[in-house]
């Protein structure tokens, strides 16, 4: 990666950053609709005041699926409006920078939504999601990636896309639903009674995997999608 | 249509036309009976729902990779061609199953990961006829993505347990029933190349009109 290249991701990231500070319209919006899902869920789920077993860890993706759908969308609706996109993509910077770019700022706004949320699906749901921070953190990050890596290229290909608000949760979701098995999976396995180590890193090697293949597709494909 | 297009045709609707007595002549299976019959026609809808994505994944990839409009077409035509092939299977499936495994759908690898490419199949539909001006290319985007995802879902849902029949079934059969399947996949096959062809002069003829018009326009 040459300097230019990470400069460039910087200064994309540095931006969406400070916009965000100024206004926090996304992250205020995303961090209420998560917390108005895990409402949903849990009138949906709870009975007699007590969450069914295993119920947290599938709650927590699910609600992180479609926040992240909602963050995505917000995300790139910004762009689309005063037609920044368009200046993004004239800039003389490799267009895979303009993807990575934005690919750290979903992911990390994600993050820290997930450090709000995972304390508030251990108290509502009674799930010990917190007993392996270490583990939880990566599970959270590499299954974040993975959807966002997705998400963000199908985001930036639907900008232009008439209906893109309904199109963008029907394309993917079918592909993101090894991150949200092996999230789910994994999450599971941290709060099992007895850990068990192998389980766990057989969802984390999964999830490295998915992430490595679909951030390495999205590269290419950003590129010949974006280029008219 | 080419020369070859309606004896083909006339063929494909004979075989069909033959294929219920050669099936209902195949010996019956030990255990599950008539309903095992289905899979006649189950296990062809499978293999063509198979290679129409493999079909569109191949063509969405030299489409974005040369921008050439063949490529698309063919690749628009696979798709709808899985989708409907993908819902013979889908729905032949659970017919068998419900006698067979005793219930209608159970997630297993095979079954899950038939849905969720049904599903990346409609997706790639639906952003063609809802998407708009440029679809083509996301679409194929989408295409290349859900192709790349399935060994994924493969691994993730087959660390639950599998009961779907191997597919190292097939070549152990004896003649009795493994005629009346090569018959049917014969008969299906047939059928997606007659489609497929159809589909793709559909859309060269829709394309042509479209310029047409925008040269009447001008």
């Amino acid at each position: 990666m040459t300097p230019r290249f990470g400069a460039a991701v910087w200064r994309i990231v540095r931006k969406d950053w400070t916009v965000e500070a100024r206004s926090r319209e996304i992250a205020y919006t995303t961090l209420f609709f998560a917390v108005s899902c895990l409402l949903v869920f849990a009138f949906a789920i709870v009975r007699e005041g007590k969450a069914p077993e295993g119920a947290g860890e599938g709650v927590l993706w699910a609600t992180l699926t479609f926040a992240g759908t909602l963050a995505l969308g917000r995300t790139f609706e910004r762009e689309r409006q005063n037609e920044t996109l368009r200046a993004l993509l004239l800039a003389p910077v490799p267009r895979a920078a303009v993807y990575v770019g934005k690919l750290v700022g979903v992911v990390s706004l994600l993050l820290a939504l997930e450090l709000i949320l995972a304390p508030l699906v251990t108290l509502l749901f009674a799930a010990p999601l917190l007993s392996r921070p270490l583990w939880l953190l990566a599970i959270l990050t590499t299954g974040t990636l993975g959807f966002a890596a997705v998400g963000t290229l199908f985001a930036a290909m639907l900008v232009r896309a008439r209906s893109r608000d309904a199109l963008l949760p029907v394309l993917l979701y079918p592909v993101v639903v090894p991150v949200l098995i092996a999230g789910v999976r994994g999450t599971s396995a941290l709060v099992a009674p007895e850990f068990d180590v192998a389980i766990a890193r057989f969802w984390l090697a999964l999830l490295v995997a998915f992430d490595a293949v679909f951030v390495t597709l999205a590269l290419w494909t950003f590129e010949l999608v974006m280029s008219d | 249509m080419p020369k070859w297009f309606t004896p083909l045709a006339l063929l494909c609707g004979a075989m069909f036309a033959v294929s219920p007595l050669i099936i209902a002549n195949a010996p019956y299976e030990s255990t599950m009976g008539l309903v095992q019959k289905i899979f006649y026609y189950h296990m062809p809808s499978a293999w063509m729902f198979l290679l129409g994505a493999i079909v569109c994944g191949i063509a969405s990839a030299r489409y974005l990779a040369t921008g050439d409009d063949r490529h698309d077409r063919t690749a628009l035509s696979a798709a709808e061609l899985t989708v409907l092939f993908g819902l013979l299977t889908l729905v032949t499936g659970p017919l068998w199953a419900r006698r067979a495994w005793g219930t209608f759908w159970v997630w297993d690898a095979r079954v899950t990961s038939s849905l969720v490419g049904w599903l990346v199949s409609c997706a790639y539909l639906i952003l063609r006829k809802y998407g708009g001006p440029g679809s083509e290319r996301l679409a194929a985007a989408l295409a290349l993505f859900g192709m790349a995802n399935v060994p994924f879902i493969y691994i993730s849902v087959n660390y639950w347990r599998t009961i779907h029949p191997p597919t190292t079934v097939v070549p152990t059969l004896q003649f009795s029933m493994g005629f009346p399947l090569m018959f049917c996949v014969a008969a299906f096959l047939l059928l997606f190349i007659l489609l497929m062809t159809m589909h793709k002069r559909l859309e060269e003829g829709r394309r042509r009109l479209d310029a047409l018009h925008l040269a009447f326009d001008e």
